[in-house]
Parts: structure tokens; C-alpha cells; sequence
């Protein structure tokens, strides 16, 4: 599936959340079966501090495309981590490069994504990005 | 006498909003305190019929500012009870004037070898300013650490203190677990050995009555905008002599006597430390704050505020797996809280689906974040607007965020 496809797909499932509970309820779901990152992953160079929550974070490059894995301390913050990463995972550096992340502010958790907010997100869509424009070098 | 909840209510527009659908409950009042009408339209007034630069121009409007922004002066000096008007110096916040006394203080009276005295109970803003200052002088910073209730240990004081101290700056109630503080205490052992006390009032302007005459503090800090006035405003209070030993810490406008390329002469207090165009707006809305919060009265204020605090400690101390940090004897109306395995920010984004504004983090106090061995906490203040239903919401919210994770 393309990243777009991605998108369009979670959409969809947030569009049938009734009320606010259903989606953090789902959210939470998601942060709690997300298996996170293995202890050898989460250093301090993995690391990115919020002041209000914590992000490790890895990415490498396997067959032509991007690998993802994140973890948090808050398990909301995991849940659009795993959003995130069902987005990203497995596509090309030149897709990530050059993909508009638009599902965020379509199903209402803008708010999280806001650079004034430190939870680790918006660095964490950073780094996903510049992932993709360093491994876009690499595979060339 | 007692508070008239529904009359006060009134006066404060922004608490009939409703945030996400939901009536708001502001419970971020140690962050920052809402606003009255009698401020904001005190400030409206001055900008649409007064406005005009101070203490500068000859013609009506400029004396009538003046005459605001003096007047407010007066205000804060009655209020705390200072022995003179000129020993009232207006700032942006209680930020800078900590870095005012820091800098100007530490330049005079700091040298290689000296010891300046904070607490581990400090906000950064009263730890940051004594650090830069202690390292561009070779001075050494030391702690005065608290106990697990959250009190300062104040028994270690007088040791702590040696011939080369010259200052303790400590706050009177801490920001993120409401100890209020034996300032009175504090202020007596430094004294007895000749050592300087600066208190930062930033967060018990609020709630207690203050007198730095009766304290004898050396300096007093506070901001406008935790004591329902304008941001950008603050208050320095230092001791007539003190102060005029004192080098000027900023140089520019107003501030001067004379100047020439050879030599300037600066002017006098509290002049001498009010560079530039002073924010004398926001100064007048100070002072209509504090009119206004006299007019409640300041310990009405308090005793009210202490029966939301009573009234929201046993009610949240009654959810499983809660544990307030900060149990000091004597507390202002600040909850610090965790719930077992749910993470303050998760706390912190679900109690705002549900209308509730509650501050989550570290609060500025690292430290004390690592006293406690913890990353942040969920901090729930109140002040005298707020009421017990709303601490019922508090607590009713609480109970869903905890059953929205137990069926994870």
C-alpha cells in the first residue's frame, strides 16, 4: 500500500469513532500493543526528550526500504507513534521524502503535532523525514 | 466574611467558555491566573483615552500616564507594605528580577570564593540566574535540600551558611508542591549572620498577605500575571540602602542622570534600574489587579482557597493508586499527582477532552522532579473562582482516565 492509501485507510477508521472516548480509548490500544523498541534501542542517541513525554526512536534501511520502531512513556503518544509508523514502515526513502502527512490533522490530533507541544512527536516526524532524505543518498 | 462565588464568577469572563464542548474548569491558576473584567478594562481605558510614553512628555497625556504608572507604585508599595514607593521597581516578571538581583547584587557583592544559598525547592527561574552569576564570578552554588513531604530542611540551614555566603534565594511557596515555606524562619538565621535573603513571592503574592517590613526581606519578587494581572509585568522589592548600592543593571532611557562619551551619571531610584520605555500599561493594570484582589481581600482569598485544597486532597487521595507529592504541613492550593501506571501526559490529554486544564511536566523544578525520582507530575491549582463542583469534575474525570486504561 502507499503511504497515501495509509492515510486514507486510518481515516476512515477514525471517521467511526463517535466521540472523543472511542478514538483515545483506540489510541491507548494502540500505545499498549505497539511492542515498542528492545533495550538495546532505547539509548540516549534514540532518545528524544520532551519535556512532557519521552520518544525513542530507530530507522534503518533493509532491502530498499525504511524500517521503523518507536516507544514512549505515555501510551497516547505510543499510539501515534504507531500510527506513525503504519504509515512509514516498509516504503522508500523517496516515497517518505516526499510524502504530505495529512492524516494527523484529518482525524483531529493536531494538536499533538504542534511544535510548541513537547511530547517528541514533531521531532519524531522531523527524523522520519530526514531518514528518508539521508537513506534516499544511501540507496542511490 | 465569606466569598460570593457567583459574583466573582462574573468578573472573569473566560471561565463561561466551553473547551472542547465542555464547560471550562481552569485548574492551571500557579501557571497563570485569569483575568477580571475591572483589569482588562482598566488597561482598554488607558490605551483608548490615555495613552502616551511616561515621565517624558510635558503635555496631558504623558502626566496622566505618569501618574497611572506612579500611582500603581504606590499600589504595590501599600499592598506590600514597603516603606518607600522607590523601592518598588517595576520589571517584566519575576524572572527578570531575579536575574536584576543576580546580576546587579552579584556584581557588587559577589566575588571569586563566595557562596550564594538556593533551595532544591526552586523553580528555575530562582536557580538559573545564581548559577550564571556563580560561574562568571568563581562563586559556589549551594542547596538547601527538603525533605519527602516536600518541606525544606531547615534545621541544615545555619550550617549551611558560612562567612563567605551573601545571599539565600529562596521561594515563599513552591510551584509544583505548594510548600509553603518558613520564610520568616529563613529570613531571622540569615540575618543573624549578616547573609541577604531574596524571597521569590511568585507564588504566594497570590494567596498570602505580605509584609516586607514586618519580614525584614532584603529583596521580594513576584510577577503581575499569577496575581490575576497583566503579563509582562512584575515587581522587584529591595531595601532603600541596598538598592542604592547597587549598580544599574540595564543600561538606556530614563535610567540616566547625565550622559556624556567621558562619563554618565545615573538617576535615581527606582529609575535607575527601569531602562527603556517602561511597560507602564500593564503596570496600571497591576495595580487594578491588586485593587481588585484587596477588594475580595487576601485572606478571604486564602481561607478559601485552603478549603478547595482540603476538600480536593481527601477526595483525591480516595482514587486508588493516587499519590499526591507534596504533603507538607502547611500547603497553598497546589496538587501534585500521579495515578499508577497512567503517565501525567496521557493524564494531562484526557483531563482537556473533558474541559479540564491542568499543567503536566516537570513544572520547571527538575529537581524536585528528581528528588522524587519521577519525570513530571499532573498538577491540579485553584484559586478563589474555583469551586468544589468543579473539583468533583476533577475528580470524576480522573476515575474515566483511570477506567479507559484499566480495559486497555
Amino acid at each position: 500500500m502507499t503511504i497515501n492509501e495509509i492515510q486514507e485507510d486510518i481515516i476512515e477508521e477514525f471517521a467511526g469513532f463517535e466521540d472523543w472516548m472511542d478514538k483515545y480509548a483506540y489510541l491507548i490500544e494502540l500505545g499498549t500493543d505497539l511492542s515498542g523498541l528492545d533495550e538495546k534501542y532505547q539509548t540516549e542517541s534514540n532518545l528524544i526528550k520532551g519535556c512532557q513525554s519521552k520518544v525513542w526512536f530507530n530507522a534503518s534501511l533493509e532491502n530498499g526500504v525504511v524500517k521503523l520502531e518507536a516507544d514512549s512513556d505515555a501510551i497516547i503518544v505510543k499510539g501515534i507513534a504507531a500510527l506513525l509508523i503504519r504509515v512509514f514502515n516498509n516504503q522508500t526513502p523517496e516515497d517518505i521524502m516526499n510524502a504530505d502527512l495529512k492524516f494527523i490533522d484529518e482525524i483531529g490530533l493536531k494538536q499533538h503535532l504542534s511544535p510548541t507541544r513537547s511530547n517528541g512527536l514533531v521531532s519524531m516526524v522531523k527524523q522520519i523525514k530526514m531518514y528518508g532524505i539521508a537513506f534516499s543518498h544511501v540507496s542511490k | 466574611m465569606t466569598i460570593d462565588i457567583n459574583k466573582i464568577r462574573k468578573d472573569f469572563p473566560i471561565l463561561e467558555e466551553l473547551i472542547h464542548g465542555k464547560p471550562l474548569v481552569y485548574f492551571d491558576n500557579a501557571a497563570t491566573t485569569q483575568k477580571p473584567r475591572q483589569v482588562v478594562d482598566k488597561l482598554v481605558e488607558y490605551y483608548y483615552k490615555y495613552n502616551s510614553n511616561i515621565h517624558r512628555g510635558v503635555h496631558y497625556l504623558s502626566n496622566k500616564s505618569t501618574d497611572g504608572n506612579e500611582n500603581a507604585r504606590v499600589i504595590v508599595q501599600n499592598f506590600i507594605n514597603a516603606k518607600h514607593s522607590h523601592e518598588v521597581i517595576f520589571t517584566s516578571g519575576a524572572t527578570e528580577s531575579v536575574n536584576l538581583v543576580a546580576n546587579s547584587f552579584g556584581n557588587r557583592f559577589i566575588s571569586e570564593g563566595d557562596e550564594v544559598i538556593v533551595s532544591e525547592l526552586e523553580h528555575h527561574s530562582n536557580i538559573v540566574p545564581w548559577q550564571l552569576i556563580c560561574e562568571r564570578k568563581k562563586a559556589v552554588l549551594k542547596v538547601l535540600p527538603f525533605n519527602d513531604h516536600g518541606e525544606l530542611m531547615i534545621e541544615k540551614l545555619d550550617e549551611l551558611i558560612t562567612d563567605r555566603t551573601k545571599i539565600v534565594a529562596v521561594n515563599h511557596i513552591s510551584n509544583s508542591l505548594g510548600t509553603i515555606n518558613p520564610i520568616r524562619k529563613i529570613i531571622e538565621i540569615a540575618h543573624a549572620k549578616n547573609v541577604r535573603v531574596l524571597i521569590d513571592a511568585a507564588q504566594s503574592i497570590q494567596h498570602k498577605k505580605i509584609d516586607v517590613q514586618d519580614l525584614d526581606v532584603d529583596f521580594l519578587v513576584f510577577s503581575g500575571h499569577k496575581i490575576y494581572g497583566p503579563n509582562g509585568i512584575g515587581v522587584l522589592y529591595g531595601k532603600e540602602d541596598l538598592l542604592n548600592e547597587m549598580p544599574p543593571w540595564k543600561g538606556g532611557g530614563e535610567m540616566i542622570s547625565e550622559v556624556t562619551f567621558e562619563k554618565t551619571t545615573y538617576n535615581e531610584l527606582p529609575y535607575k534600574f527601569e531602562a527603556g520605555t517602561p511597560n507602564y500599561i500593564d503596570a496600571i493594570g497591576l495595580g487594578a489587579a491588586i485593587e481588585y484582589v484587596e477588594n475580595v481581600g487576601i485572606e478571604n482569598i486564602d481561607s478559601y482557597e485552603q478549603e478547595l485544597l482540603k476538600y480536593a486532597t481527601q477526595k483525591l487521595l480516595s482514587i486508588d493508586g493516587l499519590r499526591i507529592y507534596g504533603t507538607a504541613a502547611e500547603k497553598t492550593s497546589v496538587i501534585s499527582f500521579l495515578v499508577e501506571g497512567i503517565h501525567f501526559y496521557d493524564m494531562g490529554m484526557l483531563l482537556d477532552q473533558m474541559g479540564i486544564a491542568v499543567r503536566t511536566g516537570t513544572h520547571c523544578t527538575e529537581p524536585v522532579m528528581q528528588h522524587f525520582g519521577i519525570d513530571g507530575t499532573v498538577r491540579a491549582s485553584f484559586s478563589f473562582y474555583n469551586t468544589k463542583e468543579e473539583i468533583d469534575s476533577l475528580y470524576n474525570g480522573i476515575l474515566k482516565v483511570c477506567k479507559m486504561f484499566a480495559v486497555k
